[in-house]
């Protein structure tokens, strides 16, 4: 079930790359997904983090919203940068996800939000470098962790 | 219509180029590494973003539109994978950041 989904996806990015469609190409690519998806499976790499099906659902909210909120602190970001009100703060802060997907994708929004990022990862505590008082309020609101806990779903 | 989005299109420009020189001179500015990987992940989101936004706006509906798009993905999952190896490098080698620091650290 996983293979075959895995296998969906990676010939609709073939397709999507390869942009022509004669009979010997396609199935040239055809080949080529299954071979992928016979390692993968070689090498137990399709299992729940390989391939986060359970994500798929929620997704679409979520990046929605932190698309929004790259755009804001990317404004917050340039602002403190040109008006040099730099008072960086390390602090920890606790992810309450249960898999490591989610962790990992809480860590990886926390990052990618500009004026945070996620200097070190023990257990479910991360240490979160923020560039002002502003951004490291925004992370311990946990508002962040509640949006993750809610994608990940009742895992 | 065409001029219209064109306009839009120079405006993303615009907006993208003005995030990339702003994390530039950040950049030059901030005082330690973790500060600094703030002003380089402001380039990896806002400045590639608009930009893609902007070449996504004069390509249209084609195959190339859904490239761009896939080069957005690649670099959304990849820039924050970056970010983080560096910053907890510079842990590892026991660098500290300047400022202030709450609680007790890992």
């Amino acid at each position: 079930m996983k293979s075959l989904s895995l296998f969906i996806i990676l010939l609709g990015l073939w397709l999507l790359m390869s942009g022509h469609y004669s009979f010997l190409i396609t199935s040239l690519g055809v080949l080529s997904c299954g071979f992928c998806v016979y390692v993968a499976r070689r090498a137990k790499l399709i299992d729940k983090e390989g391939l986060p099906l359970f994500f798929f659902p929620r997704l679409f909210n979520y990046l929605i919203w932190l698309f929004k909120e790259i755009f804001i602190s990317n404004l917050n970001t340039a602002k403190v940068i040109i008006s040099g009100k730099i008072e960086p703060e390390t602090f920890t802060v606790k992810a309450s996800q249960s898999t490591d997907v989610a962790k990992v994708t809480y860590a990886n929004s926390i990052t990618l939000t500009p004026g945070t990022v996620t200097t070190k990862i023990e257990g479910s505590m991360f240490e979160v470098h923020a560039l002002n008082s502003d951004f490291g309020n925004d992370v311990r609101s946990n508002v962040m962790d509640k949006k993750v806990k809610w994608l990940e779903g009742d895992q | 219509m065409d001029l219209f989005i064109d306009i839009i299109t120079g405006l993303c420009f615009f907006v993208g180029s003005l995030f990339i020189i702003i994390g530039a001179c950040g950049l030059i500015k901030l005082p330690d590494v973790f500060a600094r990987i703030h002003a380089a992940g402001m380039i990896d989101t806002g400045g590639t973003a608009f930009f893609l936004l902007g070449m996504i706006l004069q390509t249209g509906w084609s195959l190339i539109t859904v490239k761009l798009i896939l080069i957005g993905v690649f670099i959304f999952f990849t820039s924050p994978v970056t970010s983080h190896v560096t910053a907890n490098l510079a842990r590892q080698k026991n660098l500290m950041p300047v400022g202030k620091k709450i609680g007790k650290l890992l």
